[in-house]
């Protein structure tokens, strides 16, 4: 919310002149560059669903269709590990539903039309986000959603279609340690999630202590949905430890009403720092 | 076929997940609260998917190559490095942890 206040509109140069037009490039150039780097990773998952003994023609169609790599990934390892359809498809719902907050916010910075909004919710990622929402008027969140989301688009099935072809070409992907690359996408994925604070840490480690302990008992897929269960104990966890520390004999000192009040401000800040900061795959 | 109901699936529910999002009017799920999970449930489900995927195997769990190169990407992740560098790093460290170890 923050975000979108502090941004004047005011300080928008007019139309047409040189400030106007210097300022355009540097949008043009700075969505270009994010929507072509973070597309190349695009090799990783066609090399990832050919793994996964999709067939080419599979691997395109997800990223055509789904385009938002961190469901694409879900879907595509539980499928490969063997998951019932339900829980392989509602793993990949749960990652894209963060799409869903990032349009919460793009509505009304954008206002889009009735006819163009249909194309840009299929655009509607980590990244386009990003760029959209640090934009300083809405002509540039426009120009840089438009441009990032495009280019990105591109990028990331073109080279859907190399990985998959390249790794189809090279056969069995074990032997080439192809099977590591699933793991290490999630890793990269997760890594600047996980610089943003002692509460992301947390969750991570629960939500992957259940999975593993949940595996050995439970039917693959669903060990995944599991770990969600992380968040809500890990949240918990903290209200506890902070009241505690309100009630405590730490209250003269100060450090009862500080840790109270740590709570308060942390949606806030993670809410914004975790979209301008983020540079993981739609 | 099984695949192809699931990309459809995924494709169907995510676009809707997308379109909802840029179609309801804000403040709806604006609640801090409601916010700040919705934040945190990516992370954990990237853990578990990373975790599971390392140590995973067939009904169980085990210890190989994989995490020697999930080590390696991790370093690499942790010092900032690129995303196709960390998945690169992780693929050759254990393609070469196989062949030294047979």
């Amino acid at each position: 919310m923050k975000l979108e206040q502090d941004l004047p509109t005011a300080g928008e140069a007019p139309a047409g002149t040189a400030p106007a037009r210097r300022a355009t490039a540097a949008v043009v150039r700075d969505s270009l560059g994010i929507g072509l780097t973070v597309g190349v990773s695009g090799l990783a998952f066609g090399v990832a669903g050919s793994a996964a003994h999709l067939s080419v023609w599979q691997t395109c169609a997800l990223s055509l269709l789904v385009f938002t790599g961190a469901s694409q990934f879900a879907l595509v390892s539980a499928l490969a590990a063997g998951a019932a359809l339900p829980a392989a498809v509602l793993g990949a719902l749960f990652l894209g539903a963060r799409n869903a907050f990032y349009g919460l916010r793009l509505g009304p910075r954008l206002e889009l039309s009735r006819l163009t909004r249909p194309f840009a919710a299929h655009l509607t990622i980590d990244e386009t986000a990003a760029v959209a929402l640090t934009q300083p008027d809405r002509r540039s969140a426009r120009l840089g959603f438009a441009v990032t989301g495009i280019s990105l688009f591109a990028t990331w099935n073109l080279c859907t279609l190399a990985g998959a072809l390249g790794a189809d070409a090279l056969g069995d992907p074990a032997v080439y340690g192809l099977d590591a690359a699933g793991p290490a996408v999630f890793l990269a994925l997760l890594a600047p999630r996980l610089r943003e604070g002692a509460t992301e840490l947390k969750v991570a480690a629960v939500g992957a202590l259940l999975a593993l302990a949940a595996t050995v008992v439970l039917p693959t897929g669903v060990p995944v949905l599991l770990s969600i269960a992380a968040v809500p104990i890990v949240l918990a966890a903290a209200r506890r430890r902070d009241r505690a520390a309100g009630d405590g004999p730490g209250g003269p000192d100060g450090s009862g009403p500080a840790t109270t009040s740590a709570p308060a401000s942390t949606p806030g800040r993670a809410g914004t720092r975790g979209r301008a900061g983020k540079e993981d795959l739609g | 076929m099984t695949v192809w109901i699931a990309v459809g699936a995924t494709a169907l529910g995510c676009y809707l997940l997308k379109l909802i999002g840029l179609s309801i009017p804000a403040g709806l799920l604006e609640r801090p609260a409601v916010r700040r999970s919705a934040a945190l449930i990516p992370v954990a489900l990237l853990a578990a998917l990373t975790a599971l995927q390392t140590f995973g195997k067939d009904d169980g769990l085990s210890l190989d190559a994989r995490a020697l190169g999930l080590a390696a990407a991790a370093l690499a992740a942790w010092r900032r490095a690129p995303f196709l560098l960390v998945v690169g790093i992780a693929v050759l460290v254990t393609a070469l942890a196989r062949l030294i170890g047979g």
